[in-house]
């Protein structure tokens, strides 16, 4: 018999918590303590335990390499482009205020999307830098 | 005490971590509280677990003398305690901080329709800072990936 059974059970139960948390701080952001950056390591914290828990390879069939590689510029991209689009809208580069048709309305688009750049680029990284880790293996 | 086992040093430096989560939530800075947790306590512990897993567990002996790092820690701790006791007492509040402070909580809602006045100043008033931060972390990742990932695999014919 397994004698980590308590700890495969208990990370099956606490996972999908610990990922509506990480949703939870990243929407939640605006209104109380959190953002893209504190919401992207929790999310990335999600994968490294599993990972610990039931191995590495389940853990790079559920979130490929590729997949998280590709997120670590493109969170980058996603936030310098927000500064693009505002800057072609007719204000300066990285402000919000011509996205929507009032300018609070545009601060808060704006806002939204920079977190979710900071949140793609952050949970990737963790994720990236652990897979480099714990793939290498001991030598 | 000296402690030579590096896996009691990255357990003490986790709980010391969440310590230090502990202060800044007394001191009222609940998101940076939540970042120290989640970064310092959390996955920073684990990729040191992990760096112990492809390293030794146990300090190797110091093979030159410990007097000339000694000296630069004493000295930069020295320079440090100097520099900080050039700054105001804690909490006084006619400090640059503490006027630009009123100004954001008064404009922040009105201006952004964000009540939470950190994420505003941290994404909209201060947006060019927080770009450079993700560029930083997108710096490390991908400079984590070069050294490790197109390492060398594993096996018994490997020489280093």
């Amino acid at each position: 018999m397994r004698l980590d059974v308590i700890l495969r059970v208990v990370t099956k139960v606490i996972l999908p918590f610990m990922l509506v948390f990480a949703i939870y701080v990243q929407f939640h952001g605006d209104y109380g303590p959190g953002g893209g950056f504190q919401a992207g390591v929790i999310a990335g914290a999600t994968i490294i335990l599993y990972a610990l828990i039931y191995g590495l390879a389940p853990a790079r069939r559920l979130v490929p390499a590729a997949l998280v590689e590709a997120m670590i510029p493109l969170g980058v991209l996603i936030y310098a482009g927000v500064g693009v689009v505002g800057w072609l809208t007719g204000g300066n580069y990285l402000d919000y205020s011509h996205l929507a048709h009032d300018p609070v309305h545009g601060q808060e688009w704006g806002v939204f999307l920079v977190e979710a750049g900071v949140f793609v680029t952050v949970s990737a990284t963790m994720v990236a830098i652990f897979y480099a880790f714990a793939g290498r293996g001991r030598r | 005490m000296r402690v030579r086992n590096l896996f009691a040093v990255v357990v003490l430096s986790g709980i010391y971590s969440f310590l230090m989560a502990s202060v800044l939530l007394v001191l009222d800075a609940v998101d940076v509280a939540l970042t120290e947790a989640s970064v310092g306590a959390g996955v920073g512990t684990v990729l040191l677990l992990g760096t112990l897993y492809l390293t030794k567990t146990e300090e190797a002996r110091p093979v030159h003398s410990i007097l000339l790092p000694l000296f630069v820690a004493v000295g930069t701790a020295a320079v440090l305690i100097w520099g900080v006791s050039a700054t105001p007492p804690f909490g006084i509040a006619d400090t640059p901080v503490q006027l630009a402070g009123p100004d954001y909580i008064h404009r922040s809602l009105a201006e952004t329709g964000i009540a939470n006045v950190v994420s505003s100043v941290l994404a909209s008033y201060r947006g060019f800072d927080t770009l450079g931060e993700t560029t930083v972390i997108f710096t490390a990742g991908i400079a984590v990936l070069m050294l490790l990932k197109h390492a060398i695999p594993p096996g018994p014919d490997r020489k280093d």
